[in-house]
């Protein structure tokens, strides 16, 4: 009998190994075809015009020039005279041309004219805010009295500034109208394959059968790619009105950073206290910040401790910005950094080392404690944290050493997937399914698990993605996809495998619950010799392929078990050494212990943490949007000046996920958001260790940490 | 701005180009490393003040040698070797990414020397001898750096990747041997956004001399390394006498 439920440990030969990733060597060999290297035949280059102003009207605009300009195909106003523009770098105008070159010089003869109004791109001053939206009051206990009754009690101000995501390759697509059938194919740099189609069909008023998005390549997401976008539906429009020709648009540097992606940011002050022996009991805080004209998401707090006693309000400030984009967990990092640095400032004023400071709030870490502890034990031997850790600011010379903790949590259970196996008369194997690959291994997970379920190499399965002709499966959004995708294929590849087994049967003289298979073949339990072939039970068929679907979530009255869990808690910890003379914080060391359930591939999913913890070292030591109050505008937008972490920035990095019992049983869990919660808040702990005082705001500059030594206390503003 | 050891690229950056107010196109043939035009200026060609042919700003020819090959093509001068590579050529394994010479993404090989592919004009790499990634093995035949980067997961999304491996290759030409320092150093000219610093160090560490005794790479198949020892830089530190920090100096 094949169970649906995943195999066990001793069964297991593919699942939680280490699999290097099959579109590796496409990558690494240039032959990977990302959205930007799709060229099509006559396809055009568009280019955008993008307003100067944070907020202003357009009062004239003339495109005669730009129709005029060598090699322009097609012009499309975006916003018109009269349209009011409420952030810098917003969408004016859009035209297409033969070659890109021709296309910038049609951009440049555009002639626009604003009246320019006034705007507010602060978000740090919540006093100076023309607008905040308060959020409702979140309240448990008596805040007030346990704070007052607290016998220590610490309090500070915190803050993240806005950051991108500036993802390597752009947004953008290449849009493809076809006037004669009506269909539009859309080749789309997408983290939603298939939930495209609709939102170009509704937008561009086709049916969704008729839009097919495709996106076998995608460099890089992080969250900000689940719209069409405007500019998406503006590249097909402008794919129609030139005659049908295909059409490519891929944002500039500049437009990606500056409207394509921020995480918002997040300031609070928070006040918490607790009893003499550590015990925590109360939690105050005010938090605000900004994610553009929506305003900002709320962030946890407190996060991962549930103080009895807490009350936590939070502001949402408006800002002549592009609205903010799901940023990898989105508002954990935000509330885990907050929340941390004020616990780490407590546990110092309480003069307790920080790891016992958690043990000894056990009881306040939810439903992860057990996780907690046991992540904590082997982060405290990989950082050597317990022989090492000595209280803030003993350091002596100009160079000094700390070490930071932080814990996190995310939900990452799979998001619904539908998928389908279909089995050649020829033994082959192909599945289908219109999901897509971040960068994840999304590709190589699905591989494993029909591989592992039908007993065949690897090698032997095909798997097709990225395309939304295929069986639907939700956007990578959430760390939802591994949990999704590796269940509808386990599902299908069981489905494929039981009419295998039906057919072979009778073939074997006996009935399918004894079969098993193993090794390419189908055999008797027990009695290798009593066997065919992968390729002989497959002609069984017929000269006809067949096909077997599975999904996520466990069909609804199967009693099955999901094969896909929630829940997810990790711990890392920081070592610095902070330069007290020049400011310089340098990464020594990353300890990074994370549960992710039943582990599917071992080398992409410790990937997902190495990378997780360079993408928070980054927002850590560089990354910040700086707008100019002046003009409204990003002052740095490029790479020159968006600084990010380098290969030599990283320190040494050690990745231990928890697997085997307690763990796998839990199903398959995702893994992109919970690792990048806490770098920037365990290194923040690290430099407050090392230095004797708190650099309250992100990132950590050399300015801001000379600023912190020069007037300890002074807080963020 | 670029911190690589191995540029600028020689002659005339684009850069520069843009900044001596030549947007009309305006290139003195002078700084073409010696190389004339192929489209030969006539004698009516018009001249800058300084007696030298201007070319374009229309499509003038040219040649190039890449991977091997002699192309000839029609662009204007102000095309860059990168969209030159990309759009014409449909040579797509170097990517547009920041556009101006700091991320590394678009590296390719000139003259064997590292260079951003976007901050040379597509004239200015005339007479050269122009590596891309497609030149440095086939998905079924990869060169060595290429399989260590993919038994070592030194990618992720896979867009900076390429512009990694020509970076890599031009660093172990260079230096076959270099320490993590030198590594660091040698790869300060590329970013990746996913994170996939851990895995490219360990890849050129393992092609390095003394990495290739790595005892922390095993490819292929499983062998999980117990905890602590996935991620293995430290032999290379040790030896960094530097590093070794007198206790006291910082701890606390």
């Amino acid at each position: 009998m094949v169970e649906t439920s995943w195999p066990k440990a001793e069964a297991r030969r593919l699942l939680g190994t280490r699999v290097s990733r099959l579109d590796g060597p496409a990558k690494v060999t240039g032959t990977a075809k990302y959205t930007y290297d799709v060229a099509r035949p006559g396809m055009l280059h568009a280019r955008l015009v993008h307003c100067p102003h944070a907020h202003a009207r357009i009062t004239k605009l003339d495109v005669s020039a730009a129709q005029a300009s060598p090699g322009v195909k097609a012009v499309r106003v975006i916003q018109g005279v009269g349209a009011e523009i409420q952030w810098a770098h917003d969408e004016i105008v859009l035209v297409a041309a033969a070659t890109g070159e021709e296309a910038e010089d049609a951009a440049r003869a555009v002639v626009v004219e604003y009246e320019v109004l006034a705007h507010h791109v602060d978000d740090l001053h919540l006093d100076q805010a023309p607008e905040t939206r308060a959020e409702e009051e979140e309240l448990a206990g008596e805040p007030e009295k346990a704070m007052a009754e607290a016998a220590v009690r610490s309090k500070g101000t915190y803050g993240l500034p806005v950051i991108a995501h500036n993802c390597l390759e752009p947004h953008g697509q290449v849009c493809e109208w076809n006037a004669a059938k009506d269909t539009l194919t859309a080749h789309c740099s997408t983290q939603a394959v298939a939930a495209l189609a609709p939102q170009f069909a509704e937008r561009v008023g086709l049916p969704a059968g008729n839009v097919h998005v495709i996106c076998q390549y995608m460099g890089g997401g992080f969250g900000s790619k689940f719209s069409a976008d405007r500019w998406g539906i503006e590249c097909a429009e402008i794919s129609r009105q030139a005659g049908g020709v295909p059409v490519k648009l891929m944002l500039d540097r500049r437009a990606e950073l500056t409207i394509a992606g921020d995480r918002p940011s997040a300031y609070a002050e928070i006040e918490v206290g607790a009893q003499a022996d550590g015990t925590l009991t109360a939690w105050i805080s005010k938090s605000w910040g900004s994610g553009g004209l929506g305003g900002s998401g709320r962030p946890p707090l407190p996060y991962v401790f549930q103080i009895p006693h807490r009350r936590s309000v939070h502001h949402s400030i408006p800002t002549h910005t592009a609205s903010s984009r799901a940023w990898r967990a989105p508002n954990h990092p935000q509330g885990c950094y907050l929340s941390m640095s004020a616990l780490d400032d407590l546990a110092a004023r309480l003069g307790m080392d920080p790891l016992a400071f958690v043990r000894k709030n056990e009881a306040l870490l939810g439903p992860l404690a057990k996780t907690y502890l046991e992540e904590l034990e082997i982060a405290d031997r990989l950082m050597g944290w317990s022989a090492r850790w000595k209280p803030r600011g003993g350091g002596k010379g100009p160079v000094v050493r700390g070490l930071g903790l932080s814990l996190h949590m995310w939900g990452g259970s799979g998001h619904r997937s539908s998928c389908e196996v279909t089995l050649q008369p020829d033994g082959s194997v192909e599945a289908k399914i219109a999901t897509q690959d971040i960068g994840t291994g999304t590709r190589t997970v699905l591989a494993i698990v029909i591989a592992e379920t039908l007993g065949l190499p690897l090698e032997e399965v095909r798997v097709q993605i990225g395309d939304s002709r295929y069986p639907a499966s939700g956007g990578s959004g959430g760390s939802t996809t591994v949990g999704g995708v590796s269940a509808a294929a386990r599902r299908a590849a069981v489905n494929a495998l039981r009419m295998v087994f039906d057919k072979a049967a009778p073939a074997l003289g006996t009935t399918p619950d004894l079969l098993e298979a193993v090794d390419g073949s189908i055999r008797v339990q027990g009695e290798p010799g009593r066997a065919l072939t992968w390729r002989q039970a497959a002609a069984l068929f017929g000269r006809a392929p067949v096909t077997a679907t599975g999904g996520n979530p466990a069909p609804s009255g199967s009693g099955e078990l999901e094969l896909t869990g929630s829940g997810a808690g990790g711990v890392q910890m920081a070592e610095v050494d902070v330069d007290r003379e020049t400011g310089v914080v340098k990464i020594r060391k990353m300890v990074a212990v994370q549960d992710c359930g039943l582990v599917v591939d071992l080398k992409t999913a410790e990937s997902q943490v190495y990378g997780a913890l360079i993408m928070g070292i980054s927002s850590a030591l560089a990354e910040e949007k700086v707008l100019d109050p002046v003009t409204g505008t990003l002052l740095n937008a490029d790479f020159e000046s968006y600084k990010m972490a380098g290969i030599g920035d990283i320190g040494e990095l050690v990745v231990h996920l928890m697997t085997g019992p307690g763990y796998d049983e839990r199903g398959v869990i995702g893994l992109g958001e919970p690792p990048v919660i806490s770098p920037a808040a365990a290194i923040g702990n690290a430099v407050a260790n090392a230095l004797g005082v708190r650099v309250p705001l992100l990132p950590f500059t050399p300015q801001r940490v000379l600023d912190a030594l020069e007037s300890p206390g002074r807080g963020i503003v | 701005m670029t911190s690589r050891g191995d540029d600028p690229p020689r002659g005339l950056s684009r850069r520069a180009f843009l900044r001596g107010g030549a947007a009309a196109g305006v290139l003195s043939t002078g700084l073409l490393r010696g190389v004339p035009p192929v489209e030969a200026a006539p004698a009516a060609a018009p001249k800058s003040e300084a007696g030298v042919p201007i070319l374009g700003p229309g499509p003038v020819a040219i040649k190039l040698r890449v991977n091997g090959q002699e192309v000839a093509l029609r662009l204007e001068p102000r095309v860059t070797l990168l969209d030159a590579l990309r759009t014409r050529l449909e040579l797509t394994g170097a990517k547009k990414v920041c556009d101006r010479g700091t991320c590394g993404a678009c590296t390719v090989l000139l003259d064997g020397k590292a260079v951003y592919a976007c901050s040379v004009l597509a004239l200015e790499a005339q007479g050269g001898d122009v590596r891309t990634v497609e030149s440095l093995g086939s998905v079924e035949r990869m060169h060595p750096l290429q399989a260590a980067f993919v038994d070592h997961d030194a990618q992720q999304c896979g867009f900076c990747t390429p512009g990694f491996v020509m970076a890599a290759k031009a660093l172990l030409d260079r230096n076959p041997s270099p320490s993590l320092a030198e590594i660091h150093h040698g790869l300060a000219g590329n970013f990746c956004r996913c994170g996939t610093y851990a895995g490219i160090r360990r890849a050129v560490l393992q092609l390095a001399e003394a990495g290739a005794a790595n005892p922390d790479y095993a490819p292929g198949l499983p062998g999980a390394p117990e905890p602590g020892e996935i991620e293995n830089p430290r032999p290379r530190r040790q030896k960094n006498k530097k590093r070794k920090k007198p206790r006291g100096t910082g701890d606390g």
